[in-house]
């Protein structure tokens, strides 16, 4: 080996994980464990109405009555819920304005390449960032407020804007709808609020950083998006945590509505920590995401490229129920080492001359386990309804999984549905060609898997469509020679 | 300048060469003819650097340096470069950003400095247009639904590109017809110079009329047995391999 191709497998060696930090700050962290009293103390501490108490008690009523799913292809030990803190946030009060954020929190975010100063911040991207169980800062308020834009931390929305709030909250995904739902409902603390009015489109990008620092705390956001009648708007989520041995929670609920004409595209590049190699550590992401197209000609897009978290529980959906809407999703889950991704996503057809696309792009490496789970749904009013599911997996060494799970369901005769699927290996051939061109093995892989998840890619907004080409080739360090 | 000292290799238990001694000086061009099965490509593979093939003889001097412990990646960055019998497909991966990421990989082993994007445009159209391909060559996905003739353009485009010091060409010639043969053949011509030289593998004479060879080989059995000038190879045309294999 020469000393420049050990140089450069060091360097991916070396920021292998590179957002694994911690930072050391003061927390208020409530009583470990899940009771009624917790959930009132979470409802207090937001200054909620009685309303949404009333709504997280339900809940929580619910969850005790729930199992967790099993249907999943994926493992994991039983998770004690009293053993975790539902609620841990930065002890000094909310900053009123930037100035006034901890400058520990702005070292946190600069770190990882989210700076939270609007001169230094990325041109066109406004930023939410929550740090565990908090929203602690939110940039270009004012430019969006111009705009008629409301994007805040949703504990503000449910102060500022109740009516909205109250409204949308819980109509795309009920707070009983499933298990981690349920949890969710009860012990949610934070999140993204976003409300783009009639005929507007959003002047920036959106996007929520999510962090998740303290140890043994889960994280439960909540995001609501809605966009009124012919807006539009363009939202990103990215995710990372420190490296710990011990798994941590995040089970997030993601709740978008689309009216007439609106169109609302949601990308999420999800980082999250995935364990050491061994599989020992690494966030649990069980992750609930539906928007409802609930006006005529409306769009919701969904594009997520997952590359960490030691299990993916997720599968983004559409309610496609105006006529003529549109609900697409794109998806890369690249799993490596230990990782289990079981994930897709459901799309409901219930309009007439509704349509959906599908493009799935599995990468299974190491040991990993990766699952394409989708279902298609054609309602009996849903004439002409169209769908096309492409599902692709690539495999990476002989010790992977790759799966494909379709479900189809057609009660409309005039509807038309296709579905193709495609299970693949990095060929030696394609390795060996491109490294008598000059790449590293690593490199050749890197470029491979990006050719190979091109059309999710080019999905994402272009500064993000960079930084995930990245990812998933430092992602897959290890996974070849 | 490439030596190949009584070289041995074997693919599992099958040893494929069998003493192969064969020195190409800088400025030429060295052709290997053979029958099938002679060992020709397994001579390209091991050269630059295959997985699979084991070495157990011998060895190979590139510029005086011992390439067989190389990575193939660095046997491309010390000059060398292998122009496929069959081209691999890449889906997804433009040929632009394939060309690029190649060059800027030699180049940094190199020591050299990367091309930006405008600059690399500028001489990756340059080359296109030598080759008479048309400029959408360099957004097409690499190799994806080419020609058997566009697959073997595309190996002298990055060869244009990537300007090896020496070239292999293993069986480029197979499968084209003479407008291509042609187009390959300028794709090796237009490097030479006194720097340059090339190992063209053929089992055919006809592409040694356009690229006129210094020395012809013969390689039956897994050893060189006849070697000459650029004659030889229309002797053999006339005359066959057989009978050689025995020699």
């Amino acid at each position: 080996m020469s000393m420049t191709t050990e140089a450069t497998i060091n360097e991916l060696a070396a920021q292998k994980y590179k957002y694994g930090f911690t930072t050391d700050i003061e927390m208020e962290e409530f009583p470990k464990g899940l009771s009624t009293d917790i959930v009132r103390l979470i409802s207090a501490k937001k200054g909620e109405p009685e309303w949404l108490l009333e709504w997280r008690l339900k809940a929580y009523a619910a969850w005790l009555k729930m199992e967790e799913p099993e249907w999943a292809r994926i493992h994991h030990p039983p998770i004690d819920y009293d053993a975790l803190y539902y609620y841990a946030a930065p002890a000094k009060a909310m900053p009123k304005s930037l100035d006034e954020v901890d400058p520990e929190l702005l070292k946190t975010y600069e770190k990882l390449g989210i700076p939270l100063n609007e001169r230094a911040a990325l041109a066109g991207v406004a930023v939410d960032a929550v740090f565990d169980s908090v929203s602690v800062a939110t940039t270009f308020r004012e430019t969006l407020g111009k705009a008629g834009v409301i994007f805040c931390p949703i504990s503000e929305a449910v102060r500022e804007h109740p009516e909205l709030v109250r409204k949308y909250l819980g109509s795309v995904v009920p707070a009983g709808d499933n298990y981690f739902a349920a949890l969710n409902s009860a012990v949610f603390s934070d999140g993204s609020f976003v409300f783009i009015p009639k005929g507007v489109r959003c002047p920036m990008e959106l996007s929520t950083y999510f962090r998740i620092n303290a140890r043994n705390t889960g994280q439960f956001e909540r995001t609501l998006i809605i966009a009124e009648e012919g807006a539009s708007v363009s939202y990103l989520e990215g995710c990372t945590a420190p490296m710990r041995d011990e798994n941590q929670l995040h089970a997030a609920v993601v709740e978008l509505v689309a009216l007439d004409e609106a169109k609302i595209k949601y990308s999420t590049v999800q980082n999250w920590y995935p364990g050491d190699a061994d599989g020992k550590g690494g966030i649990y992401n069980f992750v609930t995401k539906r928007g409802a197209c609930r006006g005529r000609n409306s769009k919701i897009s969904w594009t997520q490229v997952e590359t960490g978290s030691a299990i993916t529980w997720k599968y983004p959906s559409c309610i496609l129920q105006g006529e003529g809407s549109v609900g697409e999703f794109y998806s890369v889950a690249l799993t490596n080492n230990r990782q289990q991704a079981d994930t897709g996503t459901k799309m409901i057809h219930i309009g007439k001359n509704t349509s959906s696309t599908i493009i799935s792009k599995g990468i299974s490496a190491g040991h990993s386990n990766n699952t394409y789970r989708g279902l298609v749904k054609i309602m009996p009013g849903a004439s002409g309804a169209r769908n096309f599911t492409q599902c692709d997996s690539l495999l990476i060494g002989d010790q992977c999984g790759a799966h494909t799970v379709p479900y189809i369901e057609n009660r409309n005769a005039s509807a038309k549905v296709e579905h193709e699927a495609t299970t693949s290996k990095i060929a030696e051939d394609q390795l060996f060609y491109c490294r008598s061109r000059g790449l590293s093995e690593e490199d050749a892989v890197g470029l491979i898997v990006n050719g190979f998840c091109k059309d999710v890619l080019k999905e994402l907004p272009m500064e993000f469509a960079v930084e995930a080409q990245k990812l998933l080739a430092v992602s897959l360090e290890g996974s070849v020679g | 300048m490439l030596e190949i000292k009584n070289l041995h290799a074997r693919i599992g238990d099958a040893e494929i060469l069998k003493g192969v001694t064969l020195t190409i000086p800088d400025g030429e061009i060295h052709a290997i003819m053979g029958p099938n099965g002679a060992g020709k490509s397994t001579l390209s593979y091991v050269l630059s650097g295959r997985d699979g093939y084991e070495v157990t003889e011998g060895e190979v001097l590139f510029n005086g340096e011992n390439i067989l412990e190389m990575e193939p990646e660095d046997r491309a960055a010390a000059g060398m470069f292998l122009a496929f019998q069959y081209p691999v497909e890449l889906p997804g991966v433009g040929n632009a950003n394939f060309l690029r990421t190649s060059l800027n990989a030699i180049r940094r082993k190199r020591g050299e400095e990367e091309l930006d994007a405008v600059a690399f445009l500028k001489l990756a159209r340059g080359a296109v247009k030598q080759l008479a391909m048309k400029e959408d060559f360099l957004k097409r996905n690499v190799n994806v639904g080419f020609s058997g003739g566009e697959k073997k353009r595309n190996e002298m485009l990055q060869m244009a590109i990537l300007k090896p010091h020496l070239a292999i060409l293993d069986e480029t010639d197979s499968g084209l017809d003479i407008d291509a043969l042609k187009i390959v053949a300028e794709g090796v011509n237009t490097l030479r110079d006194e720097k340059f030289s090339a190992l063209v593998i053929t089992h055919y004479q006809r592409l040694l009329d356009y690229i006129v060879p210094d020395m012809v080989h013969v390689l039956a059995g897994g050893k060189i047995v006849r070697s000459g000038p650029a004659s030889l190879a229309q002797e053999l045309e006339a005359s066959g391999y057989a009978g050689l294999e025995a020699a």
